[in-house]
């Protein structure tokens, strides 16, 4: 085994509460916060279902449900895109598995702030049941979708939903900004100081890098987000006017007067379009992770792939006007953002050639997380290259706010980055539950969701092309939608296969959890430091000792060495580079 | 596994790109003169991307079934990659992804930079929960002033907008929930918004553009064949959204005036 410092540990805690509730543990935290993802997943999963049901059956009345009205239509949708982009899309790469990996693949006994984290996950949890809060209320859920866009937003008379459900959606927003803020110091400090003897930054794992740039870009988007909640918060209940000019609702002059309704959307896509990236960039990292590991081969590129992603983060923040072509925004500036867009997809595209690059001439092992990190770039290619589409101010004369940019978004914010959850999730359960998962129904999952996935959010291209605007809850209205109903009838029956082909996965993971068979340290045998140690790793990660790092991260397959992979705290093994 | 990851990649790629190239749900045929120029930068763009994304899955297919992990299989390669390739590749697709924006400009800066001509027909466009309204200035060639204590959107056209009747200019405005266009000239939009955004969408004529409250937008377009036109709201307004629909009907100079002269009638 490798040779370790021996450092001061930590008592480890006693008690059920202080062991799994309010625990300081960071892997415990990362847990809680995988546990939270999987419950917002199914939340946000069976109301997209009832959109879908509505969509095709307007008149359905459902067990539970009852009739979905348009108003609840509208309700699900809001509800179904906030769940998702920061319940889950947020939430389990970077709060549960970066919680949980980051310490231990840099050699790290614990995060730098072990309390803040605790606060931050249960700060996450009180938004959750806050943003829930919002279907229960009088009016029910906010029907002005995730994007929340002012003055729908901001005065409360314009529909069902913009009541107290819109206050309690936003309240929920800025109380998610702040434990996002945590999590992120938390995971930057943690990166820049904690690393153990040798882990230089070009020899940290990608994923380490990607949880480390995500952590940038939460850092510097959630404290607009904040910012701007405040803000609708006071237009809604203060009477101050930010985001709302004179308006007359159903009639009636409102008491606002001089605002902007445009401010709202760049300050909201300040922040969300880097929240894009706070998505998929962990995806990224964990599908380098993956593919190198399974492909028995170093990461093609392993520079070239930090860069990328640097440049991809930095890029971020200079393209949230793409949103707004069509706002009513100086025409000009579309030009120089277009410019920039359309810069993201070199990185994009340097990503995609390392990952293909990776598999050139490997030894490819397909267990499932391989499958899904395969699965993860095919997806991350079809939703891409939609998107020099939608860069172009010119095409989104015809484009924007139509399914088109709703398959987009969903291709590769959505399902590329779910398939980089679930590439983590079968790659890491052994190390966090001590269990392997089944392979069996571990495929049988994936190839449900690939083609699943192709089948519900490919067809939203041709949507959109034909004109379908996103957000209607009914195609009966509009006469040159009517043809386009067997499309979303194909899309609600593949949506219901799909979403029935997850519960192969919950009934695999609870099943490996109690009952899987015992895994060894390191199944996959893989290089990076989560495997060196105990399975599952003990308190302090390493039992006492710090780990001393010699290798970078990805060496597989060197000549010459006694396996063909050579772990990163190996010193016996002389490196290659 | 290999083997199945290459068919079923191969398989939805191809799928995906034959309901492109069939044209099963393309574009509505266009109605206007920016109709053209939008449509070949998209058919541009659609055949460039659909080149890469074929050759990209193609490739991700192949790699990974030529390179499974089988009996007889060589160790894989110990490579950290290539500098040159990077290279190359970071080159290519920075032409093509910037090209691309190169090439389509022109045709946003002949939408949205220059502004209307003098002779286009002035027309305004109002959306509000959940309806659209068009006022056109009449003989005097001015828009009477709107008020906001005026508007009583149960009432309808221009009480709805709250025009100010007791201004001479507004005397002969004319408001209605259909649009009636001349075909062949340019139109002099002026959208507004009086409760919340809404965009105003007629996909036949290549037109989109957010009505916002508090702006009014100039925009212009020139519609080159006569017929009817739907319009869609495509910026999400509240509950009834997905029936806030208007018509675009397009008719010869002639009928148009004719048109108009007997709204005018009808108000005296």
């Amino acid at each position: 085994m490798a040779t370790s410092e021996v450092v001061h540990a930590h008592a480890a805690p006693q008690g059920f509460v202080r062991k799994y509730i309010f625990s300081l543990d960071h892997k415990v935290i990362g847990i809680q916060y995988f546990f939270l993802a999987l419950t917002a997943v199914w939340v946000g999963m069976i109301l997209s279902l009832l959109m879908r049901i509505h969509l095709i059956w307007p008149s359905a009345v459902l067990p539970l449900v009852g009739e979905i009205k348009p108003e609840t239509y509208l309700g699900l949708l809001t509800m179904h895109g906030t769940i998702m982009v920061f319940f889950v899309l947020t939430t389990a790469p970077q709060g549960g598995f970066g919680n949980y990996f980051l310490p231990i693949q840099i050699g790290a006994p614990d995060m730098a702030f072990p309390v803040l984290n605790m606060l931050s996950f249960w700060t996450t949890f009180v938004a959750f049941v806050v943003m829930l809060a919002a279907f229960f209320v009088t009016g029910g859920a906010p029907l002005h979708g995730w994007t929340g866009y002012a003055p729908l937003s901001a005065v409360p008379s314009t529909g069902p939903g913009e009541g107290l459900g819109a206050d309690l959606w936003i309240t929920s927003i800025a109380i998610f900004c702040a434990a996002s803020l945590m999590g992120a110091l938390n995971f930057l400090t943690t990166t820049l100081d904690m690393r153990a003897k040798g882990m230089s930054l070009f020899r940290m794992p990608l994923t380490v890098w990607s949880w480390f740039i995500t952590a940038i870009l939460g850092l510097l988007a959630f404290g607009v987000l904040l910012s701007a909640g405040i803000l609708l918060l006071m237009d809604r209940n203060l009477g101050t006017s930010f985001y709302v000019p004179l308006v007359v609702v159903n009639g009636q002059v409102m008491g606002h007067k001089g605002g902007s309704p445009l401010l709202w959307q760049h300050l909201f896509w300040f922040f969300g379009h880097p929240e894009v990236y706070i998505a998929i960039l962990p995806g990224m990292g964990v599908t380098s992770q993956v593919l190198s590991t399974f492909a028995r081969k170093p990461i093609f590129g392993y520079r070239a792939m930090v860069y990328a992603m640097l440049a991809i983060g930095f890029l971020g923040f200079m393209v949230w006007g793409h949103h707004m072509f069509m706002s009513g925004m100086s025409p000009y500036s579309a030009f120089a953002f277009s410019l920039l867009t359309m810069a993201i997809g070199v990185p994009s595209a340097i990503k995609t050639f390392n990952w293909i690059g990776t598999l050139w001439h490997g030894k490819i092992r397909f267990y499932t997380p391989m499958l899904f990190a395969i699965g993860f770039v095919s997806l991350f290619v079809s939703g891409g290259l939609s998107g020099p589409f939608l860069a172009q101010p010119t095409l989104d004369i015809q484009l924007h706010d139509t399914y088109f940019v709703v398959g987009h978004f969903h291709l590769i914010m959505g399902v590329a980055a779910i398939f980089g959850i679930f590439a983590a999730t079968y790659y890491w359960v052994p190390k966090m539950f001590g269990r392997m998962m089944n392979e069996t129904l571990g495929k049988i999952h994936f190839w449900f969701t690939l083609i699943g996935a192709y089948a519900i959010f490919m067809p939203m291209h041709y949507l959109g092309m034909a004109g379908h605007p996103r957000r209607y809850s009914q195609l009966t209205e509009v006469a040159y939608l009517h043809r386009l109903l067997p499309v979303q009838q194909f899309m609600t029956y593949a949506a219901f296969i799909t979403i029935g082909a997850q519960l192969i996965f919950v009934v695999n993971l609870f099943w490996t959890i109690f009952k899987g068979p015992k895994a060894v340290d390191n199944p996959w045998e893989a290089t990076t430091l989560e495997w060196t140690t105990a399975t599952p790793p003990p308190h302090d990660n390493f039992a006492g000792h710090t780990p001393v790092v010699y290798h970078s991260a990805y060496e597989y397959s060197v000549p010459g060495a006694p396996k063909d992979f050579i772990m990163q705290n190996d010193p016996a093994t002389t490196p290659a580079h | 596994m290999g083997l199945a990851l290459l068919v079923v990649i191969w398989l939805i790629t191809f799928a995906s790109t034959y309901f492109f190239a069939a044209k099963t749900w393309w574009l509505p045929a266009g109605a206007a003169v920016a109709a053209h120029g939008i449509d070949q930068q998209f058919a541009n763009s659609y055949i460039l991307m659909g080149i890469v994304f074929v050759a990209a899955q193609c490739s991700l297919g192949y790699v990974a079934w030529r390179y499974r992990d089988r009996a007889g299989a060589p160790s894989a390669a110990y490579s950290h990659g290539n500098t040159r390739l990077e290279i190359i590749w970071t080159t290519l697709t920075a032409i093509l992804f910037i090209g691309m924006n190169l090439v389509g400009s022109p045709i946003w800066a002949a939408e949205r930079f220059e502004p209307a001509q003098s002779a286009a027909l002035p027309v305004e466009v109002t959306g509000m929960q959940f309806a659209w309204y068009f006022r056109y200035a009449g003989p005097d060639g001015k828009f009477g002033p709107t008020s906001p204590k005026l508007m009583d959107p149960s009432s309808g056209n221009e009480a709805a907008i709250g025009l100010d009747t007791s201004d001479p200019a507004s005397k002969d405005d004319v408001v209605t929930g259909t649009m009636f266009l001349p075909v062949n000239r340019q139109i002099d939009l002026t959208l507004r918004a009086v409760d919340v955004i809404h965009s105003f969408f007629v996909p036949s004529l290549r037109f989109k553009q957010d009505a916002v409250p508090g702006l009014a937008i100039h925009m212009h377009f020139t519609p080159n064949q006569i017929g009817d036109y739907e319009i869609a709201c495509a910026e999400l307004c509240g509950l009834g959204h997905y029936k806030m629909h208007g018509m675009v009907k397009v008719v010869s100079p002639e009928d148009f005036d004719k048109w108009l002269a007997a709204r005018e009638a009808e108000k005296q």
